[in-house]
């Protein structure tokens, strides 16, 4: 069995287990945190194997027949687009592990829906095969529903069916896309490799419109860009810690992987005459997010609106990728690379916020940002991370947000230079964090700071942990960029063409 | 003739099964009718082992042309055969020590056989005799268990099955005017010359017939009312086995209808029709069951897309045999669990029920969810086939049709999980559990939805 198939189903083998009632919570919790770890040892030792394949093909393959009739297999492979967001899911779901091993609520079944939900992350992330992915995308929602309603707060019974109805209609439309693809293709094949190598509906300027709306609409939903991003403050906001991370850190991926993975390779003329509408709907992305992020005194909701204002720039960049103007070849790949890179970087940064978020909600059951002052002088570790993963997130160099940002706009505004509007939103959002930390951890200690105590080991260790990893691609990107860029480069290549 | 009689094996041992149990029944003390249920279930799974060793690819017309065994007749012999054994697993809690226990076991088996020979039958006359085969013991499951609503529901399945019925021979006797003949065989040859005006009234008028007994649209009214107002295993069988007995009908009827693509597009128009009209009836109703049934009406829809293109996609007939099959299984898991807790009865009785019945829980996210089509369930690979081949045939807008519909279908299946996953209000009592049968059937269904659609592939070699 091949290691990326150990991968997925690993995890699912162990949530399988954990169903069995008689085992134990510390039990429970144990095997969570094992397992995520192991996977993120296995998503290393991917990484430590991984050697660049050629333009076309993917790395640690595996292939095998699945529904022949109809053109679908189950294949798997990763490359410089995938292998970074495979590791950066297991960091994610290890670090998710680490902070639920003191979770009360039925923590057993916790434990199974979110190895589970590693699983569906991880399989979407590797599928090299249409109907694979679209599994994963499907399941991911479903396994997200459960985890909202069943361990979320004040309206989570709501804010779960809003974000299943929601996201499950854009997968439909995705699917929608994906038949399309289908049918177009000849011989009939859902497999992406192939699809990717003979797009279908290249020359039908219609047809490939029509797909591509239909993939484009499943996608802009789930990352989530303007204006299908509704669901996602509600969610958020009353979604439990771990539920949060996940969802932002991982699963907003999915729809900006499936842009660079499925639209923008598959469709490619279609993509380049629908990029200027990719690059309007990221520009307003990336400001509403920002303005409306700046409006609010929820700590969830505030990270919430950060998301679509920082998803913004990837659809920004994937759109400038698809601008072919004389001598950009160099600064599309850049964007690409950006694109990926700040995939990687905003699941680190997000997924330490809303963990953040999380133990504060844990002491004091509010979210509210004007409940608190002065909290530095009595949670300074607590303050230290929020701090550091705030100025991650507003791009602060020496962060993995800077190095994604400066190549999203280095590459975006050589193409095309409207988009430096978008830097407003950099602006912003640096606001917005100076002021949320402003209120929350400077001044005299007030109201819920009050009493506060710091962040025990395992709140702070998981956090650390991921900041870690975002210093570490801020100070010494190249180890991540060296897998991004032979990647992009190919990428750009496969839209030029 | 006797290889003719052999042919025919599993259709006549349900008909024998279901005399057995009849006659058997009336000799049987009141006390000890379980035992026919053991008859029935055993000449059901007589049933299912003669459809197994009969499987064969190659096409066999018997009774002078009659009848045609082929893929279609022997997927459709092992559907409704694994059905029927699920539904006498729901019934077995349901009726037992019911003063009418071992006539439903009988009646569930006469028209699990009609339905057989609706899927077969490839002359009119054989078509006429199937239909009211497998209508008359309808009529009688929906009210031998009596509710409040029962006599109403028996009564209107009654008047529209007459109506329809007469329908349907107008239909075949028109057919049979202008063709001289009454075999499929000859029908395809001698059509064409006919005047299109009165085929095309003919095939409508069949058409109808046919659709009444897959409660589709326009014979639909009676299915939401039958759902409700009968026992739970007989509405499980109303939902599930005649239709797919006349969903395969309705493939072999307009195959020898000239038109190949007119046909197909009358076809897209009724399934567009039935799925739109099910889903939004659906999205207001409060009865799980009522809303069970309206949910089969638009299932219906999604199988008539693809019995739509079974002329004119070499993917059209595998297709729809996978969907039928994933369709019987997820639809008599919510069945199932709906039988498992008979009290439940509105939306708001399930509150709770995730946090008493876990495992039955399972069951109704894979069978609500499997028939919105989430994937790895059998539906999904259905629906992702008959998109496909609908698509792939020039009908794009019927993919579209069961793309937009599948979402408003998510709204109230999700209406009813979140009903199931609320806490209760207050503890639970002791509430009736409707016996062992239902539960189990209810998991056995679920699970085999899911691994189905995780086998897609050798079972669509074996259907192609």
């Amino acid at each position: 069995m091949n290691v990326l198939s150990v991968l997925v189903f690993l995890p699912l083998v162990a949530a399988a287990v954990l169903l069995v009632p008689r085992i134990s919570a510390a039990g429970a919790r144990g095997v969570f945190v094992v397992v995520t770890a192991a996977e993120l040892a296995l998503a290393g030792l991917v990484w430590a194997r991984y050697q660049t394949p050629a333009a076309g093909e993917l790395a640690a393959e595996e292939q095998t027949r699945w529904i022949p009739g109809v053109g679908s297999s189950y294949h798997v492979g990763v490359d410089g687009l995938s292998l970074p967001l495979v590791l950066m899911t297991t960091l994610v779901f290890l670090a998710c592990a680490v902070h639920a091993v003191r979770e009360q609520r039925r923590p057993r079944l916790q434990a199974a829906l979110f190895l589970f939900l590693e699983a569906v992350c991880l399989g979407l992330f590797v599928s090299a095969d249409l109907i694979l992915f679209f599994v994963f995308f499907d399941l991911s929602i479903v396994g997200m529903y459960f985890s909202i309603s069943g361990w979320g707060h004040e309206n989570a019974a709501r804010s779960a069916v809003k974000f299943f109805l929601y996201t499950f209609l854009g997968s439909l439309a995705l699917l929608v896309g994906f038949v399309g693809l289908y049918v177009a293709s000849d011989p009939h094949t859902f497999d992406m490799v192939e699809l990717t190598a003979h797009p279908p509906l290249q020359g039908h300027g219609v047809a490939g419109g029509l797909v591509l709306a239909a993939v484009l609409l499943g996608l802009a939903v789930k990352t989530p860009t303007f204006p299908f991003h509704t669901w996602l403050p509600p969610a958020h906001s009353d979604a439990p810690a771990i539920g949060s991370a996940v969802l932002a850190g991982v699963m907003l991926k999915m729809g900006t992987y499936g842009f660079v993975r499925i639209a923008m390779p598959m469709l490619p003329d279609a993509w380049r005459a629908w990029a200027w509408v990719v690059i309007a709907v990221g520009i307003v992305s990336v400001l509403w997010g920002a303005l409306v992020g700046f409006a609010q005194t929820d700590l969830k909701r505030m990270i919430a609106y950060t998301s679509v204002n920082h998803m913004g720039y990837v659809v920004l960049a994937v759109g400038a990728a698809g601008v072919l103007a004389d001598g950009a070849d160099q600064a599309r790949q850049v964007a690409v690379t950006g694109a990926v890179t700040q995939m990687v970087s905003h699941g680190l940064l997000t997924a330490a916020l809303f963990l953040l978020a999380g133990s504060m909600f844990e002491r004091t059951e509010t979210y509210d940002l004007d409940g608190y002052g002065g909290l530095a002088g009595t949670a300074p570790r607590y303050a230290t991370l929020f701090t550091v993963a705030a100025f991650g997130s507003l791009g602060l160099p020496a962060l993995s947000g800077f190095i994604a940002e400066f190549q999203i706009f280095a590459g975006s505004i050589a193409t095309v230079p409207v988009t430096a509007v978008a830097v407003l939103g950099i602006l912003i959002t640096a606001a917005l964090f100076l002021r949320a930390l402003q209120r929350v951890f400077t001044g005299p200690t007030a109201g819920l700071s009050v009493g506060f105590t710091d962040v025990t080991p395992r709140e702070w260790v998981p956090v650390a942990l991921l900041l870690a990893v975002s210093v570490f691609i801020g100070v010494l990107p190249r180890t991540l960029l060296d897998v991004i860029e032979p990647g992009a480069a190919v990428l750009a290549d496969l839209v030029g063409r | 003739m006797g290889a003719d009689l052999v042919a025919v094996l599993p259709e006549a041992l349900l008909f024998l099964g279901g005399m057995v149990t009849l006659v058997g029944g009336s000799f049987t003390p009141r006390a000890r009718q379980r035992r026919m249920g053991i008859v029935a279930a055993a000449a059901t799974v007589a049933g299912l082992v003669a459809s197994l060793v009969a499987w064969e690819g190659d096409t066999r017309a018997v009774f002078s042309g009659t009848f045609t065994v082929d893929t279609s007749t022997g997927a459709t012999r092992v559907i409704v055969t694994v059905s029927l054994l699920l539904i006498l697993l729901i019934a077995s809690g349901e009726v037992r020590d019911h003063p009418r226990e071992s006539e439903t076991y009988s009646l569930l088996l006469f028209g699990g056989a009609g339905a057989l020979l609706l899927a077969g039958s490839t002359d009119l006359a054989v078509l006429v005799v199937a239909f009211l085969l497998s209508s008359i013991p309808l009529y009688g499951l929906v009210g031998i268990i009596a509710r409040p609503e029962s006599p109403e529901a028996a009564l209107k399945t009654y008047l529209c099955g007459a109506l329809f019925g007469i329908l349907l021979m107008l239909g075949a006797v028109l057919l049979y005017g202008l063709a001289g003949r009454a075999g499929y065989s000859s029908l395809a040859a001698e059509l064409t010359d006919a005047p299109s005006a009165a085929v095309a009234a003919g095939g409508v008028l069949v058409l109808m017939g046919l659709l009444f007994k897959a409660g589709g649209v326009p014979g639909h009214f009676w299915v939401p009312d039958a759902t409700q107002g009968a026992s739970v295993s007989a509405a499980a069988f109303l939902t599930t086995i005649p239709k797919i007995g006349a969903i395969v009908a309705i493939t072999r009827l307009v195959a020898v209808l000239p038109g190949d693509l007119r046909w197909a597009t009358v076809l897209g128009v009724l399934a567009v029709a039935s799925m739109t009209i099910g889903n939004l009836a659906a999205l207001a109703q409060d009865d799980v069951r009522r809303l069970l049934g309206w949910s089969t009406v638009s299932q219906v829809g999604y199988l008539l897309a693809a019995a739509a293109v079974t002329r004119i996609s070499d993917q059209g007939q595998p297709a729809l045999l996978f969907f039928l099959a994933g369709y019987a299984l997820t639809n008599l898991a919510a069945f199932a669990v709906a039988a498992a807790a008979p009290d439940r009865r509105s939306l708001e009785d399930w509150a709770g029920f995730a946090s008493t019945r876990p495992g039955l829980s399972a069951a109704l996210v894979v069978a609500l969810l499997g028939l919105v089509g989430t994937p790895p369930t059998a539906v999904f690979i259905g629906k992702l086939t008959t998109m496909g081949a609908t698509w792939g045939a020039g009908l794009a807008w019927l993919a579209v049709a069961i793309a937009l519909n599948s979402v408003v279908s998510l709204f109230y299946y999700l209406r009813w999980l979140r009903a199931a996953l609320r806490p209760a209000a207050q503890l639970e009592e002791g509430s009736s559990t409707g016996g062992r049968g239902a539960p189990t059937a209810a998991l056995v269904a679920a699970f085999a939805t899911v691994a189905m659609g995780l086998t897609a592939g050798p079972v669509w070699l074996i259907l192609a």
